[in-house]
């Protein structure tokens, strides 16, 4: 090391510590392309889509300002609480589905006494739809579920489940919520499975043996070990769904063939706002109505995060 | 004794049947779909068959004449393999920066990226779109390639990824060899940070390769357009919806090559996610 240096030894200490600081200046290099890339990309946009929410803005030629109009008229906006309502409806059945269904997975996959086999396939196979594209998914499900000619009414009368074909997309608007929300838990479930998977990997083996030996059964084990060990990765799957959730739009969009038919109850709160930015192009209202739902998002994920977290507390 | 034992084997073989029964209803539309892509129109409209048929081709023909997917698919392919290239290698670079230098900004940087994860994305769309708009990038590739380089969720990750994998003492020695920071990083720092990074790579793929709402508001030319908005767009073509052969051929076309993907990739994937959220 000190056969290296060239330098006389008194000098060696100061260099050092000029090379570390001229060193440390790389950081701003490495740095460099990302900033920009983030100023430009991230924090620009964002602060465009403020600024335009306080505008009478059309998406091309003249931009007035107009206050917190936009704001006060998203608030007694009728159209967009209802596009927010369907999207709770579809989100919260798709998330109980998901999450129950990935949750019973795991403690099947998990049980000691059973000691199931064939996981790394099973999951392969729960995961597939995941990796499909939402517009295939959508289109595949719109004409497997065409009223007069679909695949999956022929089936299920061929097996007499019904006798008459149930028109699921554009009869009740109920019955095109609720299959919003089962071809999303369809879609994720897998997905959640494995995450839920990892977090109990993670959970020291130990703890279940000897819950095992001392007797414990199946309930105890799952609701005074599994449970509390799983919650902080429960959260996370909760917020990231929810986030994601809340943002819903190409399914239904797509599976209602862009209309949001049945009686508009495939309209998103994400699908009105496209609406308005791009088809009625009012994108100064539109951009105001992203900011609200963004407020919402933040208070329902701030909720979520206070139960998780007062439940840990008991 | 042997009660018990008949009671644990048949509610194994339960639970079995379940998993099994699940596993259809998770292949169950896929093989609707492969074997109505074999089927005419007129047999689709009569009902359900276990088996193809014999219309490949002439349900081909109709998709071909309509839509270019093969086009579409090397569109997408050419945007997600840029995407995942500029995300793995800046990302990359980000992380091990702010991971291993002390410089000025380098907390504000690490606290803006933090913030903007829990951004939801329609918050900077309609702005994105406006600023595209502005400088002239509609119908461009630009738009859905560029923003990659600035992945804030990715250079989390791979922050802490190459924290806990990477001692600093690492850097040390060739430092005194006098290797430049650049050099280090992509003979060093970057072999050792593969895995993680062949993890984000594999996401940002995937979604890439899915992603629907911004190619859409983007592309305008047919031809330039990616393979989800072609999909998408087929509820256009009268030709094709009026043909259910022929739309599930369009559907088959689109989602099978990802399958045939899976098949060998499905181990690397399904770590991915694992690794993601547990260190998440």
């Amino acid at each position: 090391m000190a056969i290296k240096t060239r330098r006389p030894a008194g000098e060696k200490l100061k260099s050092r510590n000029s090379n570390l600081k001229n060193v440390n200046n790389y950081g701003y290099l490495f740095c460099l392309p990302f900033v920009i890339a983030f100023v430009v990309f991230n924090i620009y946009p964002v602060f465009r889509t403020f600024q335009m929410s306080l505008m009478n803005y059309k998406g091309f030629g003249k931009e007035t300002f107009i206050g917190f109009q936009n704001y006060i008229r998203a608030f007694k906006d009728v159209l967009f609480r209802e596009s927010f309502v369907n999207t709770l409806k579809m989100w919260g059945l798709n998330i109980v589905l998901q999450l129950g269904l990935a949750l019973l997975l795991t403690i099947i996959f998990n049980d000691i006494k059973y000691r199931m086999r064939g996981l790394s396939i099973f999951r392969a196979i729960f995961y597939l739809p995941n990796l499909i594209a939402c517009t295939s998914v959508a289109f595949l499900f719109k004409t497997l579920l065409d009223w007069k000619y679909g695949s999956f009414n022929q089936v299920l009368m061929d097996l007499g489940i019904i006798s008459e074909q149930i028109n699921w997309l554009k009869g009740e608007a109920g019955t095109a919520q609720a299959v919003v929300g089962v071809v999303g838990a369809w879609m994720w479930f897998g997905n959640s499975f494995i995450m839920l998977m990892a977090g109990v990997q993670g959970i020291n083996a130990s703890y279940f043996e000897a819950a095992y030996i001392d007797g414990a059964n199946r309930w105890q084990v799952f609701s005074k070990i599994t449970m509390p060990l799983l919650r902080p990765i429960m959260l996370y799957v909760a917020v990231t769904s929810l986030i994601g959730g809340l943002q819903l739009f190409d399914i239904p969009y797509l599976i209602s063939g862009t209309t949001g038919d049945p009686g508009r109850s495939l309209v998103t709160a994400v699908f009105y706002l496209y609406n308005t930015a791009f088809k009625n192009n009012q994108m100064g209202y539109a951009a105001a109505l992203a900011f609200v739902l963004f407020l919402i998002i933040s208070v329902f994920c701030g909720i979520a995060f206070k139960l998780m977290n007062r439940k840990e507390d008991d | 004794m042997t009660l018990a034992k008949v009671k644990h084997k048949s509610v194994k073989s339960l639970l079995y049947l379940f998993l099994i029964l699940l596993s259809t209803v998770c292949f169950a539309p896929f093989w609707m779909m492969i074997i109505n892509a074999t089927r005419s129109g007129n047999e689709i409209m009569t009902g359900f068959s276990m088996l193809p048929g014999s219309s490949l081709t002439t349900n081909w023909e109709v998709v071909a004449r309509n839509v270019d997917l093969g086009r579409g698919f090397v569109n997408s392919l050419f945007i997600a393999i840029c995407n995942t290239a500029l995300v793995s290698y800046f990302s990359a670079l980000t992380a091990y920066g702010l991971a291993f230098y002390k410089f000025r900004g380098n907390k504000v940087i690490f606290t803006a990226l933090l913030i903007f994860m829990m951004v939801p994305s329609q918050l900077s769309m309609l702005g994105f779109y406006d600023l595209c708009n502005k400088m002239h990038l509609i119908d461009s590739y630009w738009p859905l390639i560029l923003p990659s380089i600035a992945s804030p969720s990715t250079v989390f990750f791979l922050r802490q990824y190459i924290l806990s994998v990477m001692p600093r003492s690492v850097l040390e020695a060739p430092r005194i060899d006098g290797a430049g920071e650049l050099a280090i990083f992509h003979r060093i720092a970057l072999p050792i940070m593969a895995p993680g990074i062949a993890t984000m790579a594999i996401g940002a793929f995937i979604g890439s390769w899915n992603s629907y709402l911004l190619p859409m508001l983007i592309i305008n030319t047919p031809a330039k357009r990616t393979l989800p908005v072609m999909v998408a767009e087929l509820n256009a073509v009268r030709d094709i919806t009026t043909n259910l052969g022929a739309s599930y051929l369009a559907v088959a076309i689109s989602v099978v090559p990802i399958m045939i993907a899976f098949c060998f990739f499905s181990k690397y994937i399904i770590s991915g996610i694992s690794a993601g959220s547990v260190k998440e």
